[in-house]
């Protein structure tokens, strides 16, 4: 591997890292689309701020930019505050508008210089290395890995000062707020925080791709774990992940590197939609159908119970008696009976069914008609 | 002014781009009216997104830049999008809006990976990116008008057609559920007509503005009626206006690209509407506090006066100035507040600094004691 290649990996996965972590709280807080709305309203700063400075590579922009972020959530909430349209309404009329006025005054304004709008919502990863950063002469580092290295670190160092009050308020904003943990302060650090890495990684790897990863990883994370610490730790590692799988994609592919990473990222979460232990959907499917099953052998349990003994018995407890009273399929009724049977909850004697104890068990407890009830008996 | 009347009749680029503007504004504003109330603004910016792999794609395949081939592949992948958006929501815990980020998210990420193939073409027909990004406009010719007005008639046919069932859906979804309506269905078929509008305006706007199209309207509309009827008229019509001022406007400069002024137009209706409309607008609203501040002074102070003349034998015995200048907080305003009550017939002015009941004043607080208005007047005392 190059050295031009490692640069490239590098400044990936920094970026992936830096988007992950503030991403894990907009997940959690449902703000993803938040993201949306600050990548490209923050092309309205970019393009302000240019209009003032008169130059691509200024700090300025990128306060800009950050600044033109935050405002945008600030509109949108004044607007949902107003009660006259829903939250997410306001959100999408907040940063079509920015970002409508930024095209229009770099199409207008900007038109003969290189701040191309495509570069700022696609990004070029490839060209990154190309800027370097240089200190006293010295050819330090890309200029970009620099700035997302200290963005990275000032995500880490503000998710670890905050972290009790994040996890607070995130989980139970009524309790933060009580305690005096000033929420609102924080949700705006926090929207401050996404708008400079949203500048920060748009110049890398484009607008789009800042939502996918942000959002993506911690969304994987998400379906992986139930703790906090290990849900920001495994985001940071799928976006990781995704950075450099999404790169030697782009590589074989001779593609864009960032929708490459956006693909990779959206490939991850895929996987673990569809497999991840009791969250996924084939855990939920699986979980479903047991769930259909078990439901429908306490009702038959019931059902038998109900008439055992009395007079109607052998005419309830037939078994083609139960397609009419269950509306069961003949099919489903007949598997329903088998399983019961199996797990000694019934038996099936020439064409009755007859309750089992443990059937009678299942469905006292059920109607909650024996002190067998394990709730009756924690109490 | 006059020339540019003259020209969207007359000019044809202008006139064309006008027209698909204003067909596109129907079935946005109809459709996006829908996608408001049911609080899915965000899914058409997800959708318009997730609409770019399948334009790329199809021209990559065909080569083709017919436009009915170019909706049909946005169509797929926007439906792709809707299903994978559907399902985690539906089979996992993971979040509605998180589900759309990553939809937009990935999915416009892969149309990316396309179009740099696309770019690699040697064909002449190369397709630049900010025309699948922003649309493009001036490209417009009379057959995409004429596919976009198919496809958008008979989107919105459908919505017509389907009028109380897609009001049920907006409203009470379980109540039609319970009278056996399949609402599933139905939400799947308005998400999907909320497709074919966000195809419709791919030529003319382009993925990213989309969202806006969508949303706007409706929203703005929502601001002035409380019927569905009109609020869904009212939102294709400020669609149109948006489409047709945006596409004017943007013929009378160079480099005033269409998409983002249509934007700015209708960003500029919805201000207008919040801030303009009767009863629910913030101008209304502030008028009607600063009314009700004002009353609430006046009787505050009129509660004084009915106060004083409890305590004494006479109810129209006078009162002075000071005294009711003494139980107010804020003493500044009594004496023109005195002489509102003396414009409405409650109070007057006995002698000079003296003031009391009118017999229309006492008749008055019998009514407010009924009305309960003015529940603790009695029980300061």
């Amino acid at each position: 591997m190059g050295a031009f290649q490692r640069d490239i990996l590098l400044i990936a996965a920094t970026v992936a890292a830096a988007c992950a972590l503030p991403g894990v709280f907009l997940v959690l807080r449902r703000m993803a689309m938040i993201s949306d709305a600050i990548s490209h309203a923050i092309l309205f700063g970019i393009a302000l701020a240019f209009l003032v400075v008169q130059s691509v590579h200024s700090p300025l922009l990128i306060l800009g930019a950050a600044l033109t972020g935050v405002l945008t959530v600030a509109l949108s909430e004044w607007l949902r505050n107003t009660r006259l349209i829903k939250q997410d309404a306001a959100i999408g009329l907040a940063f079509p508008l920015l970002f409508s006025i930024g095209v229009i005054l770099l199409n207008r304004y900007a038109s003969n210089v290189h701040i191309d709008i495509d570069v700022v919502l696609l990004g070029e990863l490839a060209f990154a290395p190309f800027n370097r950063l240089i200190i006293g002469g010295v050819n330090v580092a890309p200029l970009s890995l620099a700035v997302m290295g200290g963005i990275l670190l000032l995500n880490v160092f503000f998710i670890g000062t905050f972290y009790k009050e994040l996890k607070l308020s995130t989980f139970d904003p009524a309790l933060a707020a009580a305690l005096g943990f000033a929420p609102v302060a924080l949700h705006y650090a926090l929207m401050a925080l996404v708008s400079i890495t949203a500048v920060g990684a748009f110049d890398a790897v484009g607008a789009i791709l800042v939502v996918a990863l942000m959002i993506a990883p911690p969304a994987t994370a998400y379906l992986l774990t139930d703790r906090l610490p290990r849900m920001i730790l495994l985001s940071v590692g799928v976006g990781i992940l995704s950075a450099v799988c999404g790169f030697y994609f782009a590589l074989w592919l001779d593609a864009s590197i960032s929708g490459a990473m956006a693909l990779a990222a959206g490939f991850f979460f895929l996987l673990a939609f569809l497999l991840a232990p009791d969250k996924g959907m084939l855990a939920a499917l699986v979980r479903n159908a047991r769930n259909r099953w078990a439901f429908a052998e306490t009702m038959l349990a019931i059902h038998l119970l109900q008439h055992e003994g009395q007079p109607e018995e052998a005419a309830e407890s037939r078994v083609d008696h139960l397609y009419k009273h269950f509306r069961w399929g003949e099919r489903f009724a007949r598997r329903v009976v088998v399983r019961a049977e199996r797990h000694g909850v019934l038996q099936l004697s020439e064409g009755r069914l007859r309750l089992e104890s443990r059937g009678r068990v299942l469905a006292q407890r059920q109607l909650g008609l024996t002190p067998a009830d394990p709730k009756a008996r924690d109490h | 002014m006059v020339e540019l009347l003259h020209n969207l009749l007359f000019d044809y680029t202008l006139r064309t781009v006008a027209l698909g503007a204003a067909v596109l504004g129907v079935s946005s504003g109809i459709l996006g009216a829908f996608a408001v109330l049911r609080g899915q603004s965000l899914l058409g910016d997800a959708l318009s997104h997730a609409a770019l792999p399948g334009v790329a794609l199809t021209f990559l395949w065909g080569g083709t830049k017919d436009p009915l081939f170019l909706a049909m592949g946005a169509a797929i992948s926007g439906w792709l999008g809707i299903l994978w958006i559907q399902s985690v929501t539906r089979y996992t815990r993971v979040k509605f809006d998180t589900a759309l980020a990553i939809v937009l998210s990935v999915f416009f990420g892969g149309g990316m990976v396309v179009l740099t193939f696309i770019q690699r073409l040697p064909t002449a027909s190369k397709a630049g990116l900010d025309q699948f990004l922003f649309g493009q406009a001036a490209g417009m010719i009379m057959s995409d008008v004429a596919v976009m007005a198919t496809l958008g008639g008979a989107a919105v046919a459908l919505v017509l057609i389907l009028w109380k069932e897609f009001k049920l859906l907006c409203f009470d979804a379980s109540f039609g559920r319970s009278i056996g309506l399949p609402m599933v269905r139905l939400d799947l078929l308005l998400t999907t007509l909320l497709v074919v509008a966000i195809v419709i305006g791919l030529k003319t706007v382009g993925v990213i503005l989309m969202s806006a199209l969508i949303v706007a309207p409706g929203a703005a509309a929502r601001q002035w009626t409380d019927r569905l009827g009109v609020m869904v008229a009212l939102s294709a019509g400020f669609a149109v206006v948006a489409g047709v001022i945006g596409a004017a406007l943007s013929s009378t400069a160079a480099r005033l690209p269409t998409g983002p002024m249509i934007v700015v137009c209708l960003s500029t209706i919805v201000l207008v509407s919040l801030f303009l409309a009767p009863r629910r607008g913030i101008a209304w609203r502030w008028l009607r506090a600063q009314h009700a501040g004002r009353r609430l002074r006046m009787e505050r102070v009129f509660a004084d006066l009915y106060e004083l003349s409890r305590q004494h034998e006479d109810p129209m015995h006078a009162h002075d100035l000071a005294t009711l200048h003494a139980m107010q907080a804020h003493p500044a305003g009594v004496l023109d507040n005195l002489r509102k009550l003396e414009e409405q017939g409650w109070a007057h002015e006995v002698e000079p600094q003296r003031w009391a009941l009118t017999d229309r004043g006492l008749e008055h607080t019998h009514e407010l004691e009924r009305g309960n208005r003015v529940a603790n007047l009695g029980k300061e005392t």
